[in-house]
């Protein structure tokens, strides 16, 4: 039961929060991203980077940010810049990327390097067909241009047409002619490769071309997917290709390119600033990326978006989504660029304000928020405007007031948020009664205050009824209903019954009749704890009160009564250390004392002595061992054989097994054989001697 | 009575020692083996009657290589004895080969058994 109303509680919970994400309050760039930026670009910065393309990622996303750039990663790069620039093998892609580099850290190099490279790219733009070939030679040759040498792009128009080739109908790109797939990534280096022509070229560049371009950048944007909180973003239409980036670069590619080209193009691009709002919102909505691929994209794009020529967009933001009516907090907006730069004069208005109980009338209606100009900060008091607790959902719109800047901003219709009213909900009424079931009469019955706990202790037998009931009234005085609200009886042995409130009008009132319960309570009769759980999001004063305790006395359970439930101890108790395992093993037997084992270690070793004594006795003496060296050698050997064999029982004994022990016996034996028969037919040998002499 | 008891017993043993010390030196010298080990396996037993058979194992291995290495010396003997006309012609290093190789074979069950 209880393990139900807490997986309920979870699933609350997760509802509560996606809920809550439809109308996610975006904030502009913060200190948060500044910190995850030099966290994630920690190895570029301290000189390990990986690649030319890492480095300029991690340089270009500090600067955007503002963010000082370490002092000694000039000295590691340039060389690198240098030997890419210098040699003559290095691909299109690595000057490219070298170029990129040198245009953040300023790298010394000479005319000539940059003009030799300038000729080389010229020599291969020509023959090219390929869209990463052309979006690699302009990029680089804008960079050599912005270096200082001089640049031009005589047949900027043919290469504007062959870039142009490539293009489909539905304003996404091809990466080479012989592709049928295209692709929205590679529409976006196009477009910025186009623009790059466009400011190389000496002559101009045919206007007809750069209209029927501003064309399919507005059918790119019909192309845009969207999220419910109204972010849009760039995607390929096949996923499952190899070329697939994911949105986040699919979009940071289609906003370099469609900021170049509007920075280039004369007249406006045909995109309605709202569209822009939308990618800034998704931008934003990343939150803190954790890639550093991610976060750059994100960065550069944004600093884009900040600066373009289409529409700058404006994010309105609460600095906090939760009000409280006790401490009057005032409503404040915060309206800013996505970098959080002010925003140009305006105003916001609170169009209207829904409350989630009642989704029809609004609650608010048509306010303007006030301008602190000190802080940035658009407020409203919300105390005067008579607006109880609970969740809301917040309509504003920004209204400029230069009407010259509705070109230039893009501050979006109306914009939703959430927000959640809080105040201190008043606790009346409280009290706990014993009731006679028949009649119905109050047998013992006791105010509460449930603003602390309290040490009540009743009795009952399963002839009464327990009632508890109490009001709950917002600040305004209007009767408020809780999220949740629980009682539950805790029995000596921790069985747990929870039992939920029936609200009636204004009171919240529970009657436990133990007559239908007896079976539930598994017939224990004794001392049951009480708490009580009233919690809401919207309630600052949440509680959860033990009240005492009810003595019941419960008739005797039936044979076929059910069991209570084990207990699990502790839930917990699992995750921590686990009870010492005792082995089980078998008495050890009882040694004699040391002293009169080795006093029998002595008299064993007294035969022996008795031996060898008996032995001197008879006269026993080496005289039959050979003289002569060769059978002495062999006699020697069988000896020492036999002692040999003698050790190697003895270390069978202490530490060697069975295996290898048999098969150096095996060894020795054979020796023991040969070495043994020799000295023994030599004996033979004699003694017949003897006996024929 | 008891003095013809005593000077018979006398005359027995007197008897048994003068003709014990006909015997060839190498039996004799079988003879001090099989007594020093069979010592040996009372001396065990002994202990075992004292303290207890716990390690019971040992106590067998202990013993049993006393008893074995005293059988085998007596079967030597047999072998040896140049009055057994059984083994004639089995020359005495033959059978010392035996001997030898019994009780390295009696020796590696022994240790086996030890534990």
């Amino acid at each position: 039961m209880a393990r139900g109303l807490r997986f309920l509680g979870i699933l609350a919970l997760i509802y509560a929060s996606l809920s809550l994400c439809i109308a996610a309050n975006v904030r502009p760039i913060s200190d948060a991203h500044r910190s995850a930026a030099l966290e994630l670009f920690a190895s570029p910065i301290d000189g390990s980077f990986g690649s030319l393309e890492e480095t300029y990622e991690a340089l270009k996303t500090l600067k955007n940010l503002g963010l000082e750039r370490p002092g000694d990663v000039k000295e590691k790069a340039c060389p690198l810049v240098v030997g890419k620039l210098g040699s003559t093998s290095s691909s299109l892609k690595d000057l490219f990327q070298a170029l990129r580099v040198n245009s953040v850290i300023g790298c010394q190099i000479d005319a000539k390097t940059f003009a030799d490279v300038a000729s080389r790219i010229q020599a291969v733009i020509k023959d090219t067909s390929s869209l990463e070939d052309f979006y690699y030679s302009v990029g680089s040759l804008l960079l050599v241009k912005d270096q200082g040498s001089s640049v031009n792009l005589p047949d900027a128009n043919d290469i504007f047409h062959s870039i142009k080739a490539l293009s489909q109908s539905d304003g996404r790109w091809r990466y080479n002619s012989n592709s049928a797939e295209s692709s929205t990534y590679a529409a976006g280096l196009a477009l910025e490769a186009l623009a790059g022509i466009v400011s190389l070229a000496d002559s101009e560049v045919d206007q007809s071309m750069i209209e029927t371009v501003k064309n399919d950048i507005v059918k790119l944007f019909d192309s845009i997917e969207s999220y419910d909180d109204g972010s849009l973003f760039f995607d390929e239409k096949h996923v499952a290709t190899s070329e697939y980036k994911g949105p986040v670069t699919t979009t940071s590619s289609v906003v370099r390119g469609v900021t170049a080209f509007a920075a280039i193009a004369s007249g406006s691009l045909n995109i309605p600033g709202d569209k822009i709002l939308g990618l800034a919102k998704f931008f934003l909505g990343m939150g803190v990326p954790g890639s550093s691929k991610d976060l750059f994209n994100q960065i550069d794009s944004l600093s884009l978006l900040e600066n373009n020529r289409v529409s700058i967009p404006l994010i309105l933001s609460l600095p906090s989504t939760v009000l409280s009516l006790s401490s009057k907090d005032q409503l404040k907006v915060e309206v800013n660029t996505v970098f959080g730069s002010a925003a140009p004069p305006l105003t916001v208005n609170l169009v209207q304000g829904f409350s989630s109980a009642s989704k029809e009338v609004p609650a608010l209606e048509n306010q303007e928020l006030k301008f602190d100009a000190e802080n940035g900060v658009h407020y409203l008091d919300i105390l005067p405007l008579k607006v109880d607790v609970g969740k809301y959902t917040l309509v504003f719109e920004i209204s400029l007031h230069d009407p010259e800047h509705l070109n230039t901003y893009a501050a979006g219709g109306q914009t939703k948020t959430l927000v959640f009213l809080t105040g201190i909900i008043k606790i009346d009424k409280a009290e706990i009664a014993i009731l006679n079931s028949d009649v119905g009469n109050v047998e013992t019955s006791q105010k509460l205050d449930l603003s602390r706990d309290s040490a009540v202790a009743l009795s009952a037998n399963h002839l009464q009824k327990l009632r508890l009931s109490f009001q709950l009234t917002t600040p305004l005085g209007h009767a408020f209903k809780p999220h949740q609200m629980f009682l539950k009886l805790k029995h000596d042995t921790n069985v747990e019954h929870i039992f939920l409130f029936e609200s009636s009008a204004r009171q919240f009132k529970i009657v436990l009749d133990f007559l239908g319960l007896v079976e539930k309570f598994y017939y224990l009769s004794g001392k049951y704890d009480i708490e009580i759980t009233v919690g809401d999001a919207a309630m600052e004063n949440s509680l959860q009160r033990a009240l005492g305790h009810v003595e019941l006395d419960l008739p005797e359970p039936p044979e076929k009564a059910p069991r209570p439930p084990v207990q699990p101890a502790d839930p917990y108790s699992r995750f921590g250390p686990q009870k010492e395992i005792s082995h089980l093993f078998r008495e050890p037997e009882k040694r004699p004392p040391q002293e009169l084992s080795l006093a029998f270690l002595a008299l064993v070793l007294l035969p022996l002595l008795v031996f060898i004594i008996g032995l001197i006795r008879l006269r026993v003496n080496l005289k039959n061992f050979p003289s002569s060296p060769v059978p002495a050698a062999f006699s020697l050997l069988f000896h020492v054989g036999i002692g040999a064999v003698l050790v190697l029982y003895v270390l069978f004994w202490l530490k060697l097994d069975l295996f290898t022990t048999l098969k150096t016996l095996g060894l020795l034996g054979i020796f023991l054989i040969f070495v043994g028969h020799r000295t023994l037919s030599h004996h033979a040998s004699i003694s017949s001697k003897l006996k024929s002499s | 009575m008891a003095k013809t008891t005593a000077s018979d017993a006398q005359a027995l043993i007197r008897s048994l020692r003068s003709a014990y010390a006909s015997t060839p030196t190498n039996l004799k010298i079988i003879d001090l083996y099989v007594v020093f080990a069979v010592l040996t396996a009372i001396i065990q037993v002994a202990y075992m009657g004292i303290v207890g058979s716990f390690p019971f194992n040992s106590f067998l291995s202990g013993v049993l290589s006393c008893v074995g290495t005293a059988v085998l010396a007596v079967c030597l003997r047999i072998q040896v004895n140049k009055d057994n006309k059984e083994f004639k012609d089995l020359p005495p290093e033959r059978a010392f080969a035996d001997f030898v190789l019994c009780n390295l074979v009696l020796h590696l069950v022994i240790m086996n058994f030890l534990g």
